[in-house]
């Protein structure tokens, strides 16, 4: 420790932006796992995106001349039973379910940690008002409803789609994070900023949140999985994604039967969607590390730990 | 040490102890011995992390399984290190019993104490139920506990904290041990209560005749108590000597440098001593002395080797230099770097006449930032878990009347539940007070508008007691010293400049703006909290406790720095602490708080020379001075008892369940006025700026 620096000191070096934004971002930028991830999901979406025009398949039309054929120089990823190419239905079935297992993801979790920080940190009525719509749409049959909603909402396409999943996801989630609030509310830092005349949704947005990302990061990487498989289960039932229309999780349902005869049938999509879960479980982790300051980092050492008198 | 014919009671020789890290083993003690005569007290004292505890639990071989423990521990000649668990176990609370800092965890909470103390009791002796249960009363007794044939059938949680303490002790002479281990034993507690226990640990030790090794951090309580001392540092003993010798004629510059650090009660302010830098790193320990790279008198050969502990008869130090310190006696100011007080300060802090800033007498000139009078507030006991219905109220403050001029330091003293944080609180909430009134900087706190308060947070920044608990632990300290200016609307090159101008203010490096907090030290997290509180150039700084979760030799660097700031920006503080010396070095005028309760203020040197309310007297008194002489010289008021529960509301003076001078007074109209008239806050004389509550105060 130095001794006080009396006088006003000469005029500061060139303002450099410290903040932790910059500092997060370098530090995710630098861990090796996340940027794999980040390419990873670079290189599905591209795939997804840039397949359709690489193959003369179309993923709809069957090629009545190649039934369950395995993978060839023809159909790369081979055909199912009527002869649709297994390649172009993948590479189709990628876009619809990296685009919902993300947005799903991503809505889900934004939506858990407001609600739920909202009523952890003013409690009252709030509190129970939030945990009272909770607990409601807990109760409430997800699957039913969005039987009964979604034909209502086909003119509106795959985002409504999205939001319904995205709306019956998140409870749980904004109940973990309340409580956590609750404990984080009476930590002195938090009553340190109320102090300081900061507002209670930037106290939310920079204190609270931060602090319960962890949680919110394993929860949203565990969330793309799971909005995958959902929109999986819906689209079984015939709402969400519709045949001749594929997704990753109705290729997977079809294939899952077949696949001891016709691996390709399966594994191709099975693969793909563990790549994916994969990618974002390495983002989610190098984030979580990035957002985490004691998390040991190559690059830092660890601070001189602190022992018992 | 001293090598007796006799053979020593206790006798660790060259212990070492490391724990596995993931770098691998850290040491945590590196070579102690000690020695403990039958019936004398042993002092251990040093800093967090210097391997003082770890000395002590390794002596009943209570250390966690990654340790590993080399060296000798011997009892009565008997080698403890490397017994069969059974054997040690037989040893343990028989023959060496431990005290623990917390009572709370030491006891389990599902059994009743007199089962505990009893179940104690019957491990090691053959006696029956009845039989121990009667000599489980028979200690609480002995230690002070009021009814203890009641206290028995207690569960610990029932227990006040210096009540279980004393249980703690009883439970640990329950077999008349040849060694009592007391490991921090009061830090947990206020210091009333301190003072309290103290005297049981002496009783217990003249009952039992046991050898008492008081591990502690506080100087004054090893000045008290202890007959020979040895201080650690950073996991080896670097000065041992008998407790006058080493007070008075310290040979490590480390001694030297822990005694001038720590505030005095009797003494005057001035500049503290600051050790400068943080305890060595155990993980990376240079070679050579570990205090050379704080010590100034370090020289060439210090980083060589590692001193030896060395010395005549009985007092020994490990440092190079020993033999010139002992022959020139020099005071620590002289060997230590003091920084440059504004002489604003400087004078200020001597008695009675302050400097220019609190000028003499006209206070009443100087605009007030603060004035509380009458302040109250309760809080609802609620039962129930579904319809939560009031039973009661608890009053936490009562009756808080403040008084706070510009360029002040107003000290808040008072033992835990006696009000203080609610009191900071209801101030910092800047809304109505329940009861009361609130002024600040000429602003009524019931009147202010969300503006109005908004604007006034400005003026108004808090530094809480743990830094580590107070700074956002995913935020960098740049972003953390920028909060209230962003919270403020500043503009972003205000924030961009004013950010590494804080920072250099309070003794940090700008460059470390990027850091976080977890990346720093104790005192320069505490220097990182000031430096947010200051951001927004506020007139007034409400600190609370802020250097009691810091080691001595750091506390005195911010404590420096906390009174270098306010010469330099005129700022005034409200300063709230449980430690009377820390009050005596920084504050100009002292308000004591009692149950909710103001029971005296005033000007420092007048209060704590002249204490007018019997508490302030005892709470004075019960103050351990880093003094071995003045120390044994002093009277003590013991209070009785601990504080009654601030649930029911005391008709007349709260203090009078604990009061001398109520249970001294023979007149039964005297004690009637007692019971029935709450006492106001009136002074002497109207010239004196000294009050005091109390229906018949020390003149």
């Amino acid at each position: 420790m130095t001794t006080v620096a009396a006088e006003p000191t000469a005029p500061p070096a060139a303002p450099r932006t410290t903040g932790r934004g910059r500092l997060v971002l370098t530090r995710l930028l630098s861990a090796r796992g996340a940027v794999a991830g980040a390419v990873l999901v670079l290189l599905l979406f591209a795939l997804a995106f840039g397949g359709p025009y690489l193959t003369p398949w179309d993923y709809a039309t069957p090629d009545f001349g190649a039934l369950h054929q395995p993978p060839s120089a023809e159909h790369w990823f081979g055909t199912n039973g009527i002869g649709q190419d297994v390649f172009a239905q993948t590479v189709r079935g990628l876009q619809k379910s990296l685009v919902i297992g993300l947005l799903v993801a991503l809505f889900s979790t934004v939506l858990a940690s407001l609600v739920g920080a909202c009523a952890g940190y003013f409690g009252g009525w709030t509190d129970r008002a939030l945990m009272f719509l909770v607990d409601l749409l807990l109760v409430f049959p997800s699957f039913l409803i969005i039987t009964i909603v979604s034909p209502r909402l086909k003119s509106t396409g795959w985002i409504a789609f999205v939001l319904l999943l995205a709306l019956f996801n998140w409870m749980i989630t904004a109940r973990v994070v309340r409580s956590m609030t609750i404990s984080l509310r009476e930590r002195e830092f938090v009553r340190a900023a109320r102090f300081m005349g900061v507002r209670p949704l930037r106290i939310i947005t920079r204190h609270i949140l931060p602090n319960v990302a962890s949680f919110l990061i394993i929860d949203a990487t565990i969330a793309v999985g799971g909005a995958v498989m959902s929109e999986t289960a819906l689209s079984y039932f015939g709402f969400g994604v519709k045949a001749p229309d594929v997704s990753l999780g109705t290729l997977l349902a079809a294939g899952t039967s077949e696949a001891p005869v016709f691996p390709w049938l399966f594994y191709f999509a099975a693969g793909l969607l563990v790549l994916f879960v994969l990618a974002v479980n390495l983002i989610g982790d190098g984030l979580r590390d990035a957002l985490d300051p004691t998390a040991g980092g190559p690059r830092r050492r660890r601070s001189a730990r602190r022992k018992k008198p | 040490m001293t090598t007796t014919v006799e053979t020593p009671l206790l006798a660790v020789r060259d212990l070492r102890v490391d724990f596995a890290g993931p770098h691998g083993p850290v040491p945590a003690v590196r070579g102690v011995d000690l020695t403990v005569r039958r019936g004398e007290t042993l002092g251990i004292v040093g800093e967090s992390g210097s391997g003082k505890s770890v000395t002590a639990l390794s002596v009943l071989g209570l250390l966690p399984h990654t340790a590993s423990l080399h060296g000798s521990v011997r009892l009565d000649g008997r080698e403890l290190v490397g017994l069969p668990g059974k054997e040690l176990a037989a040893i343990r609370g028989h023959r060496v019993a431990m005290v623990f800092q917390d009572p709370l965890s030491a006891f389990t909470p599902v059994y009743r104490i007199g089962d505990q103390i009893a179940e104690a009791v019957r491990i090691h002796q053959p006696v029956d139920k009845a039989a121990a249960r009667r000599r489980a009363a028979e200690l609480l007794d002995l230690v002070g506990i009021p009814a203890p044939e009641r206290a028995l059938d207690s569960f610990p949680h029932e227990f006040s904290g210096g009540m279980r303490q004393r249980a703690m002790i009883a439970m640990a002479i329950a077999n008349d041990p040849d060694i009592l281990l007391a490991d921090e034993p009061t830090t947990a507690l206020d210091v009333t209560i301190q003072a309290q226990v103290l005297d049981v640990l002496r009783t217990a030790q003249r009952e039992t005749g046991a050898a008492l090794v008081l591990v502690s951090h506080d100087l004054g309580v090893i000045a008290g108590m202890a007959d020979r001392v040895a201080v650690m540092y950073a996991g080896r003993v670097v000065e041992t000597a008998g407790v006058d010798e080493l007070f008075a004629a310290p040979r490590h510059p480390y001694t030297l440098g822990l005694i001038g650090a720590v505030p005095r009660l009797d003494g005057r302010g001035g500049p503290l001593v600051p050790i400068p830098g943080a305890p060595a790193p155990m993980a990376d320990l240079p070679t050579g002395c570990p205090f050379a790279a704080r010590c100034p008198l370090a020289e060439d050969r210090c980083s060589a080797a590692e001193p030896e502990l060395a010395g005549d008869e009985g007092h020994l130090a490990a440092c190079v230099r020993s033999a010139e310190l002992a022959e020139r006696r020099p005071a620590p100011a002289e060997v230590f770097p003091v920084p440059e007080l504004p002489a604003a300060v400087g004078s200020a802090a001597g008695s009675g006449d302050r400097g220019s800033v609190a000028g003499s007498g006209d206070r009443g000139s100087r605009a007030p930032v603060l004035a509380v009078s009458g302040l109250g507030k309760t809080f609802p006991l609620l039962k129930g878990t579904v319809f939560k219905r009031k039973v009661g109220e608890v009053y936490a403050v009562d009756g808080v009347d403040l008084d706070l001029r510009e360029g002040e330091t107003l000290g808040l003293v008072g033992e835990s539940g006696s009000g203080k944080s609610t009191t900071l609180f209801e101030l910092l909430n800047l809304a109505a007070p329940e009861t009361g009134r609130i002024e600040l900087l000429g602003h009524d706190a019931a009147a202010l508008s969300r503006a109005e308060a908004h604007r006034l947070r400005a003026e108004l920044q808090i530094v809480f007691q743990d830094p580590m608990a107070s700074l956002d632990p995913r935020m960098p300290i740049g972003d953390i010293v920028a909060e209230p200016l962003r919270a403020q609307h500043a503009a972003r090159e205000e924030i961009a400049r004013r950010v590494p101008e804080l920072l250099r203010q309070v003794g940090l490096d700008p460059d470390h703006a990027a850091r976080y907090p977890h990346q720093f030290s104790g005192g320069q997290r505490q220097r990182v909290s000031i430096a947010r509180a200051l951001a927004v150039r506020p007139k007034l700084l409400v600190l609370d406790e802020p250097v009691s979760a810091l080691d001595v030799s750091i506390q005195a660097g911010v404590l420096n720095l906390l009174q270098a700031l306010k010469a330099e920006l005129g700022l005034s503080y409200l300063f709230v602490s449980h430690d009377l010396s820390v009050i005596r070095h920084l504050a100009d005028r002292v308000s004591v708080m009692y149950l909710g309760r103001t029971v005296e203020q005033g000007e420092v040197s007048a209060v704590f020379d002249r204490p007018r309310h019997p508490y302030t007297r005892a709470l004075l008194s019960a103050v351990p001075l880093p003094d071995p002489a003045a120390e044994r010289a002093r009277d003590r008021i013991l209070l009785a008892g601990d504080p009654p529960s601030p649930t029911e509301r005391h008709t007349g003076c709260p203090f009078r369940t604990r009061c001398p001078v109520y249970a001294g007074l023979a007149d039964p109209a005297a004690r009637t006025r007692c019971e029935q008239e709450r006492p106001a806050l009136v002074g002497d004389t109207p010239a004196q700026d000294h009050q005091a509550a109390c229906h018949y105060p020390e003149s």
